[in-house]
């Protein structure tokens, strides 16, 4: 049981990880049909920006602001100078702007920086915590607990705004949506600088646990962007779902069956679940919302 | 190799002024190639050692160079791809023709440039640390880096002194914790050893947990090894003391063998105990040790420089080019050959890494009296005396 437990809290632990990172694919995804492949480099900024920033004498609570501004001001910059200039090409195209945002934003950060790991203390110590035999770093109820809010607080400004509505309707048709007098070029901004919001305070929670350097960003954009695939691109409940899901099967791949092919056989799940809902778990819902 | 050098003399001379000023220059250097991966996932080896380099190439320079002849030193960096790698290796070869090479940061680059310098008879000391590059022994190709083989009988060896014979590994996927663990394998009967449990994890994980979890239910498990080297070891350090496993003892290898780990793993690191260089207890050692002097001029020379800790990477480099430099000077010529056969007659050198003894069968000239068996104390490396 003990044992159970303890791949369960793992599982959870790196899950809420991916759930976040796959969070902010879905904001932007859902304003521009773009998936953002710079998400990463996003959380990268996140937890960086603050380990340097406290490591410059800023108290932690402040350091965090700090990295969250300077992530969504590079979010809007990245809209504005590279994302805007392009607006009439297609999805694909901005997709690869985005994949080309990450590889400047990288190495931007390996000179900037440096090249080595960094880390932060846990916000509430590092005293593991015991439940039931399973030992739980406090760190990770920051990580479960942030994501339960982030996806709340998407959740009901997407649903339950006025502004989160436009969003969706840019997203569902841009054209319809500048008719009815909707600000689809401020919706865009919008859109990335919250993506990145939601990734650099992604990165905030996750550094005291998985340590970070300039390139982090790399498989976290790829593990949240399989979750979001699991999930069902654009829904922000599938992305926590997916997440979590994907953070649960290596754990329990790991534990039960091969440490050596928990990747494999995550990845083998996912692509049995697309094989038989290619929309993702909560795909369809999100297409019938819009 | 002569006559070509000559054709260049010629061509240079026939270009007024700057020509003639490439030629004197060219007749006054030796000229030293190296190819590192400064940039790249693996730049935290290959920057020290391209610091390295540098400044101990000015240092030489500034008193008088070798045999009379300042050296010039040829970097490129492979940004950890083995295909560039072999490109800047030809291109070390025929347009910038070194006499030697040191370099090499990985072992993937390393083994793809071996047969550039094996066909152009040029001498090759390599920083890379698979047993590969020197198993089976290369005429050209040497290295200054202990081997995973070594640091895996050293760590069941302290095993052995602590009656410790079953032993739950953890290793990295990636190239450095698989090769060690196959190493682990292969030696552990010789001392006894009994691997009773057998977990991976990949090198990017962020969780290791699971596998932990794993190994802490084995029945016997009476010490565990983590053959891996950049941050992994970190968090399965941080997890080992999350699952309250440290009343087991726990073993890491040369691979984090840097301040940094210690940084990173905090608290957790307490008690932890890893085979190393004697660079990193530089201040610990008895004045009687033979390496003492290198190790703490190195450091100091490093640090004062770079303004960062030292790691015993760039240690290999310091390592790999005195020993060049030595052979240079006790072959007195540029001969490519001649200073190969100097390499292999190295004895007795003293670097960072250990006292180096080569010969024909062995191109590395390390015993494991290199690796001291340290264990960390109080945020700091400790020297374990012998027999505890």
């Amino acid at each position: 049981m003990a044992e159970f437990l303890q791949f369960l809290i793992s599982g959870l632990t790196v899950g809420a990880v991916y759930a976040l990172v796959a969070l902010g694919f879905t904001l932007i995804y859902n304003a521009s049909g773009v998936v953002n492949f710079a998400q990463g480099e996003f959380v990268m900024l996140g937890g960086m920006v603050t380990v340097f920033a406290s490591a410059a004498g800023v108290p932690l609570p402040l350091a965090a602001v700090v990295a969250i501004v300077v992530a969504v001001v590079i979010g809007l910059l990245l809209h504005r100078l590279a994302i805007e200039p392009a607006r009439g090409a297609s999805a694909v195209t901005l997709i690869i702007i985005t994949i080309g945002a990450s590889i400047l934003l990288r190495g931007l950060a390996a000179i900037i920086f440096d090249k080595q790991f960094h880390k932060l203390p846990g916000f509430s110590g590092e005293t593991p915590i015991d439940i039931l035999g399973a030992a739980v770093q406090p760190q990770s109820f920051w990580v479960l607990g942030g994501t339960a809010v982030v996806v709340v607080a998407l959740y009901v400004f997407l649903e339950h705004t006025l502004l989160g509505k436009a969003v969706l309707a840019t997203a569902a048709n841009r054209l319809a949506a500048r008719l009815v007098g909707i600000n689809t070029t401020t919706i865009m901004a919008l859109a990335f600088g919250g993506s990145a919001a939601i990734g650099a305070i992604a990165g905030i929670l996750v550094t005291p646990i998985t340590l970070t350097n300039y390139d982090v960003g790399t498989l976290l954009a790829l593990k949240g962007f399989a979750a979001a695939m699991l999930g069902g691109m654009g829904n922000p409940l599938g992305a926590v779902v997916g997440g979590l899901l994907l953070g649960l099967l290596e754990a329990f791949g790991a534990g039960y069956l091969s440490s050596t092919y928990k990747d494999a056989f995550a990845f083998l799940v996912i692509l049995i679940v697309l094989f038989a809902a290619p929309q993702g778990l909560f795909g369809r819902r999100a297409v019938e919302r819009v | 190799m002569q006559t070509k050098a000559t054709l260049k003399t010629l061509l240079a001379a026939s270009v007024v002024g700057f020509g003639l000023s490439q030629a004197a220059l060219a007749q006054e250097t030796i000229k030293i190639g190296s190819v590192l991966s400064v940039t790249g996932p693996s730049s935290f080896l290959g920057e020290p050692e391209d610091k390295t380099l540098r400044i101990y190439v000015d240092k030489i320079n500034a008193t008088g160079g070798v045999n009379g002849k300042k050296i010039e030193l040829v970097i490129y960096d492979d940004g950890g791809d083995a295909n560039k790698a072999r490109t800047f290796a030809t291109r070390l070869i025929e347009d910038d023709e070194v006499i030697a090479m040191v370099g090499g940061t990985t072992t993937g680059s390393t083994m793809a440039m071996i047969p550039v310098f094996e066909d152009a008879k040029v001498p090759f000391i390599s920083l890379a640390g698979a047993i590969e590059v020197i198993d089976p022994v290369r005429k050209f190709v040497f290295k200054t880096p202990h081997t995973d083989k070594m640091a895996c009988e050293k760590i069941f060896e302290d095993l052995k002194k602590r009656n410790l014979t079953k032993i739950g590994l953890i290793s990295g996927t990636d190239g450095f914790g698989a090769s060690m663990r196959a190493q682990c394998v292969k030696v552990a009967p010789n001392y006894g050893m009994q691997i009773v449990a057998d977990e991976n994890y990949g090198p990017r994980d962020s969780d290791m947990t699971a596998q932990l979890t794993k190994i802490k239910n084995t029945a016997g498990v009476q010490a565990v090894v983590n053959p891996g080297f950049g941050q992994g070891p970190a968090i399965v350090t941080r997890n080992y003391a999350q699952l309250g496993m440290n009343s087991i003892p726990f073993y890491q290898s040369h691979g984090v063998a840097s301040k940094s780990f210690i940084d990173l793993a905090g608290a957790a690191a307490e008690g932890v105990r890893l085979p190393a260089a004697a660079l990193l207890v530089g201040d610990k050692l008895p004045e009687s040790d033979p390496q003492k002097k290198v190790v703490t001029e190195y450091k100091q020379t490093y640090e004062s420089a770079t303004k960062q800790p030292v790691s015993t990477f760039g240690g290999h480099a310091y390592d790999g080019l005195f020993i060049l430099v030595e052979a240079m000077k006790r072959a007195n010529s540029t001969d490519s050959e001649k200073i190969r056969d100097e390499i292999e007659k190295t004895k007795g050198f003293v670097g960072t890494g250990g006292i180096v003894n080569m010969s024909a069968t062995d191109h590395l000239g390390l015993d494991l009296s290199a690796f001291r068996m340290l264990e960390i104390k109080g945020g700091d490396w400790n020297l374990v005396a012998s027999g505890s």
